[in-house]
């Protein structure tokens, strides 16, 4: 049973990338494309979500992805509320379902759930009232598929499509649940080459069956890449057992002008934010001209719209 | 009380006996299998036309949680469920809170369990005082409180001085020391099989090395040692090619799988199911069919369910959030069924293995339907259809990976001591 698709083949949910057909990721593309003029006008406002009620639902903390999904709620004229659960209810012992109930009793329309907890999304949609969709914003390590569908968006805006591209993921894959999003979306979208570069430690067994091949060297990983999506290094892996240093992560992993010009000179710099600049990425690199990180962030809000526009039809 | 049990399929592997005979029981002893006693006069004549009667099953795993944990699981809903489940005789880790580690708790338990109806129950003590893996339980004097065997349960012991020390001390009276082979360190943080699913899943990883490693060193230490050793829980086909090993080389271990383990992989993990987490985590397709040929062949010597009663709301939560752990004490009967029927295996070597194989592994006079040995009996409907639900479990558990799914054979009436501990409606 797929928790995602209605019997008729509709979103319903948005938990992952991970067996979501194509024209389904195709469709969210195309359905952004058509918000991307909204944020453009004098009034930066369509109807479509006029009296849905979207609880921003957030175990963990987080500013930048449930400011975006905040803004492309309201830009839909959706009524937004923001729970930062993670320094109120649970940190009161309150359980998961609880919290969850307590709200639909509100008579929200609509979760954005991000947790600490891989499968957090999952059980949530799995526990919620029939007229409830759920679109996961983080869980863990295991998926975050806006921010997926979002570089999908942003490659296909600067590269038209899919079918010609080498595209290199870099960095700890092991712990990030965008590069999951992103390889299920590249592989999906039909792209022919999916790679992913780190050190051993920071790559997770048996990766390769996800579709990718595997580097551990940029050099040789960067080699006539069409996109290059470096990852973030979260500051408590930068020294201990997984990597002796920032330094030598930066030496050997972090993109430098130097390592990028091994990619095709058109090659484009992608990073999910936010960016630690001198440890996965040279700032050179990360404002230069092949850097479309900020546009990244602008597309962001037109994808966002897009699910929840896709998800509150679906059900409305 | 006289029981006459007439006309069923006896399956008694001890004595490689499989065909249709009746048995009699008198003074909660076995006094004849086949023709009637002399002057045999029965109070209660079971019909068992179509049924098999085999010895009552020897659970190696069965969390009872007294004491400490009665939210999850009672003495009495425990002892019923097993029962229920055709166990006669179980071994309950001790994992309790307090963890079973002064004599005075295991004469507790001794004797509440003794005052109700249900299975034997042998308490395998504490290793290590609190299970904190520091300092030895006193094993001689938990032996005379009713301790068969030591174990740390799932608590680790991480050193292996103190491990070496344990099997010295056991080996000096010829105790014995079940062991669960995983490397604390190789294991930290992980909550699933690091593969290939887990890498998809975002789950943590525990690697099939974390099992292999401390094998090793279990195996080196109980070569030099002597000690007796029971491997519990092995998870993966390199550890099962170890321990397959060692006993061709003539070392005399001894090891067992828990059923889920024998059905259920990796794969199954896929949606996130909180009910799939399990200590050991399930492994790959490889692992599980390792684990299906070593049955059969011999390296592995017994089944048990690990019966582990959580509270719902231990499950009710993300699954790296939620208590590890399955109710299966009712289901050990018709999972092992399900293998032999999908390996073609004999019904014979399916009863073996939970019923006179573990007998001898805690080293009890049970799991045999032996003239002169103790009326302990299951007799069970090897074609009878049922579906897991939360009604039809007596456990306080309903936590089972299996809850919805159809299983066949299904106990009818269970015997302990000669006395019908438990009958079907």
């Amino acid at each position: 049973m797929n928790l995602q698709l209605t019997a008729d083949g509709r979103l319903r949910h948005l938990l992952t990338l991970d067996g979501l057909p194509r024209a389904i990721l195709t469709q969210i593309l195309d359905t952004a494309e058509s918000f991307m003029d909204v944020g453009e006008r004098e009034v930066k406002k369509v109807p479509l979500l006029r009296g849905k009620s979207i609880f921003n639902l957030f175990f963990e903390p987080s500013t930048r992805t449930r400011t975006t999904f905040e803004i492309a709620a309201k830009r839909l004229s959706a009524d937004v509320v923001n729970l930062n659960i993670a320094t109120s209810s649970q940190t009161k012992g309150e359980a998961i379902l609880d919290t969850v109930d307590n709200l639909a009793a509100m008579h929200a329309d609509m979760f954005i759930v991000r947790h600490s907890q891989s499968g957090a999304a999952h059980f949530i949609a799995r526990n919620v009232a029939p007229h409830i969709s759920v679109v996961n914003a983080g869980d863990g390590r295991h998926a975050h598929p806006t921010q997926g569908l979002l570089d999908m968006f942003t490659i296909r805006r600067y590269k038209g499509a899919f079918h010609n591209l080498t595209v290199a993921v870099v960095g700890d894959v092991l712990h990030s649940r965008v590069a999951r999003s992103q390889i299920h979306a590249l592989t999906t979208l039909g792209v022919p080459e999916v790679r992913v570069i780190g050190p051993k430690t920071l790559l997770p067994a048996g990766v390769e069956q996800m579709g990718v091949q595997v580097f551990h060297n940029m050099e040789d990983g960067l080699r006539d890449c069409d996109v290059v999506i470096m990852l973030r290094l979260q500051n408590e892996r930068m020294k201990g057992a997984l990597l002796p240093s920032a330094q030598e992560y930066f030496k050997f992993f972090g993109l430098t002008p130097g390592k990028l010009a091994l990619a095709k000179p058109d090659a484009i710099v992608m990073h999910p934010g936010p960016m630690n600049r001198g440890v996965e990425i040279d700032s050179e690199v990360a404002d230069g001209p092949q850097s479309v990180i900020l546009p990244q962030v602008t597309y962001g809000i037109a994808v966002r719209m897009a699910v929840m526009a896709m998800l509150a039809g679906g059900n409305g | 009380m006289k029981i006459h049990i007439r006309h069923g399929r006896v399956v008694d592997p001890c004595n490689q006996h499989d065909g249709l005979a009746d048995v009699f029981v008198a003074a909660g002893k076995i006094v004849a299998v086949g023709a009637a006693p002399a002057d045999f006069h029965a109070n209660r004549v079971i019909d068992a036309t179509g049924l098999v009667v085999c010895p009552g099953l020897v659970d190696l795993s069965v969390r009872l949680r007294e004491p400490g944990f009665e939210y999850k699981a009672t003495l009495e809903s425990e002892m019923l469920a097993a029962a229920a489940g055709g166990v006669t005789s179980l071994a309950c880790p001790p994992d309790t809170d307090p963890p079973l580690d002064e004599p005075g708790l295991v004469e507790m338990l001794k004797f509440r369990a003794k005052n109700l109806p249900g299975p034997r129950v042998y308490p395998i003590g504490a290793l290590t005082q609190k299970l904190d893996g520091k300092l030895l339980t006193e094993m001689a004097e938990l032996r005379e409180a009713g301790c068969v065997a030591f174990t740390q349960a799932d608590a680790p012991l991480t050193d292996t001085q103190v491990l070496l020390r344990a099997m010295e001390y056991a080996a000096t009276f010829g105790f014995s020391l079940w062991l669960r082979p995983q490397d604390v360190f190789l294991a930290r943080g992980g909550i699933a099989h690091d593969g290939a699913i887990a890498s998809r899943l975002g789950l943590p990883g525990i690697p099939a090395l974390a099992e292999t490693v401390a094998l090793a060193t279990i195996l080196q230490l109980a070569r030099a040692t002597g000690a007796r050793v029971h491997l519990t829980r092995l998870s993966t086909r390199d550890g099962i090619a170890m321990v397959r090993a060692a006993k061709a080389q003539g070392l005399a271990v001894t090891c067992d799988v828990a059923t889920p383990h024998v059905h259920l992989c990796e794969n199954d993990l896929i949606g996130f199911d909180s009910h799939l987490h399990l200590t050991p985590p399930l492994r790959e397709l490889r692992d599980r069919d390792a684990i299906r040929e070593a049955l059969r062949d011999g390296s592995i010597d017994a089944l048990c369910s690990d019966h582990t009663p959580v509270d719902e709301d231990e499950k009710q939560v993300p699954f790296g959030e939620s208590s590890p752990g399955a109710s299966g004490v009712e289901l050990l009967l018709p999972l092992t069924l399900k293998w032999a029927r999908e390996m073609g295996a004999p019904l014979t070597k399916a009863i073996d293995l939970v019923s006179w194989k573990p007998a001898q592994i805690l080293g009890v006079s049970s799991g045999t339907l032996s003239v002169g040995s103790c009326a302990d009996i299951c007799v069970f409907d090897e074609t009878a259809e049922w579906v897991v639900t939360s009604r039809t479990l007596a456990s306080q558990g309903k936590n089972t990976p299996f809850l919805d799914q159809p299983m066949q054979g299904r106990v009818r009436y269970t015997l302990i001591d000669g006395h019908l501990d438990f009958e079907a409606h």
